[in-house]
Parts: C-alpha cells; structure tokens; sequence
C-alpha cells in the first residue's frame, strides 16, 4: 500500500539551530500513527511540516521533501491553504471560536466559500455526530457557545470543524494533554472510529496514550528518528536501545 | 464510550480461550477413542493436533502480552489477562496429557486388549465435562461454579484408585498382563494430572473476581 504521508531526509531549522535530522517516514493510510519522544525532541516540529504549519515561523527553514498521496506540498506551485484544508490539525488547548457550536463548525465550509443554509446544517449535523459530541449538543447547538462548553466537548468541537472540511489527514498534536482522564478516553475512542475515514497522525507526551491508540509509533530524540514500527513491536521489543530505555522510562 | 475498543479486544481474548478449550476437550476424547478402539490413525492425529494447541496457546499468550504492554490495564482487567496466560498453560499441559495418552495407544500397538475398557473413559468424560464447565464459569466470572468443580476432582481421584487396584489385580493374576496393565495405569495417571490442571483452572476463575489466589482442592495424587 502506498503511504498517504510520506517524509524524505526532512530537516528543519530554527535559526541556527536543527530541530530535525533528515527524517523519513512512510505514514499509512487509515491508521493512527503516534509520534513520542522527550520533550524538545522535534515531534511537534515534525507533525508541522505535515501541513505547512511552521512556514509562518520567521527564520525557519526547511529541507526535504513532504510527499501527500506521492506529491511533494513544497512545491511551488502547492497551495498552502488547499494543503491544510486536506491535513487537518487539532491542537493540544481546544481553541474553539466564541461563536455558536453551529459557527464554529461551518467556519471553514464557510471559508472556503459555501453559504447555502440547509447544505451547512448538514455539514454541521454530520461533523458533529463524527466527532462524537451530537449527541451532547444537538438542542441548543444553533444557540450555544462553542467556549462554553467543557475542555473535553471542546476538544471534541474543534476535530468536527477539522471533519467539516473534509480533510484526509487529521494531525493531532498532544490532543488530550488540558483534558481529565475520561474526556481523554473519550477522543482515544473517537480517534478508533476516525481512522476509517481518515489518516491519524498524534503527537503524545503520553507514551501510554501512544501505545493505546496506535497502529504505528515513531520514536524521536534530539530531532532524529530512532526508531519507527508497528505499535506493538515498539512496545513489546523495540530494536534500538535507546527506545527500550526511553519506553521504560531509564532514560537519560 | 470510553475503553470500548479495549473490551472488545478482551472478549476476543476470551473467546481465543474457549477456542483453545474446545480443542484440547476435542484431544482427550479422541485421545480415549483412540485407546477404546486401538485407532493408531487416529493416536497419530491426536500428536499431530499438540502442535496447532501449543500455537494457539503462543497466540494468545501473544495477545496477552500486546495488550499488558499496550493497553495499561488495571484492577479486574489486569487480573483477566493474568488469569488467561495462566489458564492457557494449564491447557495446554491438559493437552500434552491427551497427546501422552495417543502416545501409549501407539505402544500398545496391535496387543490384544486387557479387558474392556470402562472406568477410562468414564474418567476421560467426567474430565471433559469439567474442563467444558470450569471455562463456562470463567467466562461467567461464576466463583461458586468453580469451587464446585474443583471439589469434584475427588470423584476423579477415586476413579483412578479404583482403576489403579483393577489393574494391581489383573498383575498379580497373570504377570504377562504387566505390560499392558502398565500402559493402561499410564493413561490412568494422564487423566488424573488433566483433573488437577482443572482444578488450577478454578482457581484462576475466583482469582479473576475476587483477586485471591487459594489453594482450592489438594488432590492425593
């Protein structure tokens, strides 16, 4: 199967310094990737370059190539928007707007120029029952504000405006780190179903966060990636010793 | 919601155990036809059959080991994993019995049988259905089910006495009978260590709800 994300000797500066060492990496389709490492290891750098986040840091820069479904989102003639509208990203504070749920979650569709109302409702209706929070919301929906709901429905709002405009990758960077361990479980659970639809990608200071949730974990340490395989492996009999140590928590 | 895709993963656990169980129930009485008909085809099949139980028993210890490593689990869910990978040991002794006892048809080979044969099989059936009832009571989590399985490993300590004193007689009788008098005291003692593996089966069950590891029945043997 050919990956749906693919990186190839990606290194990225900040300034002078390198936060990534020519990484390469095959993401695959329908999975749930986990990116783990101490902190300050280059994971949520690397989740950026997926989608063009880091491009609007000043004096960064970037080499290698970042291949969606075997083209490269660097090149020239790419748009940027187009590129996050397809990779899709949830943050680590749920960052809903201070409009209605309903608001919130036609935003984008909006964005991108789609105005007939009956069409946003739907939209609205089944990014909301994808992301799992209809239930939860659909009385007051139209009313209520998207900032005063709880950390976890939030977090749960902002993967349904990621869902409304049909991305095909979500990334998530430290998804459940604001939230209390049931809204965590929660949006792990949410994120088993996603990934029949989409390709997942998280960034987790929660090893075991990683190892309940994914297919595939990669292991990154001072910008370089030491060890990439299936979840399972990784955490049953890692190859580098590094991961072992980092995993049982000897490391450093 | 939360952990459905872990409890999942945990029924499928426990159905991968009662498959196993059907299996090595499938051994020890194939095992004993075997014996009851003089099948060497059929000891042969029992033999080969060990090797796909022991790969079920990888398989799932395998999948025990997945989960522990991954999912993190706790309190009763710990102790279902715990009691599963001690549970597919005692199995798959169970079945090393049973592929003893398609060994011991092959010895005897084509000698004429000693006499028919009764409180064997009547000790193979019990077993079965003990073995059928004790995964019955794990999945259920029934403790009370299991004490009272394993209370009946007495009924078969008696059987194995019984068939132990017959056999004696039948050596004191006539000493070319020892041969074959021993093979049969062999099978005689493979189905009473199956008994006690059982047993330990039932233990694993009240361990499961309980969390309390207890001795529940020492056998004589």
């Amino acid at each position: 199967m050919e990956p749906k994300i693919e990186t190839k000797s990606l290194s990225f500066y900040y300034g002078v310094k390198q936060a990534l060492r020519n990484v390469t990496l095959a993401i695959k389709e329908h999975q749930i990737t986990a990116l783990i490492g101490p902190s300050g290891c280059g994971k949520s750098t690397f989740l950026r370059c997926l989608n063009r986040m880091n491009e609007t840091i000043p004096k960064t820069r970037m080499e290698g190539e970042v291949l969606l479904d075997g083209k490269n989102i660097y090149s020239p003639g790419e748009d940027m928007v187009e590129v996050r509208k397809r990779v899709g990203m949830v943050f680590q504070q749920p960052n809903p707007f201070p409009k209605s749920i309903f608001g919130n979650v036609i935003f984008g569709p909006t964005m991108l120029g789609i105005n007939h109302k009956a069409r946003l409702e739907g939209i609205a209706e089944r990014s909301l029952r994808a992301a799992a929070l209809w239930d939860e919301v659909k009385d007051d929906w139209k009313k209520k504000s998207g900032v005063s709901l709880s950390g976890g429905q939030q977090q749960r709002l902002c993967i349904a405006r990621v869902l409304a405009v049909n991305p095909e990758v979500i990334l998530m960077d430290e998804p459940c780190s604001a939230l209390d361990p049931l809204a965590t479980l929660k949006i792990e659970e949410l994120m088993q179903q996603l990934k029949m639809q989409y390709t997942i990608v998280v960034v987790t200071h929660n090893m075991q966060q990683a190892a309940r949730v994914s297919d595939w974990t990669g292991f990154f340490l001072m910008g370089e990636m030491v060890e990439y395989g299936p979840t399972k492996v990784i955490f049953t009999n890692p190859q580098d010793r590094r991961t072992e140590d980092y995993i049982t928590g000897r490391f450093g | 919601m939360p952990r459905e895709s872990f409890d999942h993963k945990l029924r499928l656990l426990q159905d991968e155990l009662l498959v196993m169980g059907s299996m090595v129930g499938k051994a020890i009485a194939r095992a004993i036809e075997a014996l009851k008909d003089r099948n060497l085809e059929m000891a042969r099949q029992v033999i080969a059959n060990d090797l796909k139980i022991n790969e079920k028993r990888y398989k799932i210890e395998d999948n025990c080991l997945e989960l522990l490593a991954t999912q993190q689990p706790m309190a009763g869910d710990l102790r279902v994993i715990v009691a599963v990978l001690s549970i597919i040991t005692d199995l798959e002794r169970i079945a090393d019995h049973a592929e003893g006892i398609a060994k011991i048809v092959l010895m005897l080979g084509d000698e004429p049988p000693l006499k028919p044969l009764i409180d064997v099989p009547r000790m193979a059936t019990k077993i079965d259905d003990m073995l059928r009832r004790s995964l019955t009571a794990f999945i259920e989590s029934d403790t009370e089910a299991a004490k009272k399985i394993s209370a009946e490993d007495d009924e078969i300590d008696n059987l194995y006495d019984q068939i132990y004193r017959e056999l004696l007689l039948f050596m004191l009788q006539d000493p070319r009978t020892i041969s074959r008098a021993t093979y049969l005291l062999w099978v005689g003692h493979n189905l009473e260590r199956m008994a006690d593996r059982v047993t330990n089966i039932c233990e694993r069950v009240v361990f499961m709800v309980s969390g309390r590891i207890e001795e529940m029945n020492v056998s004589k043997y």
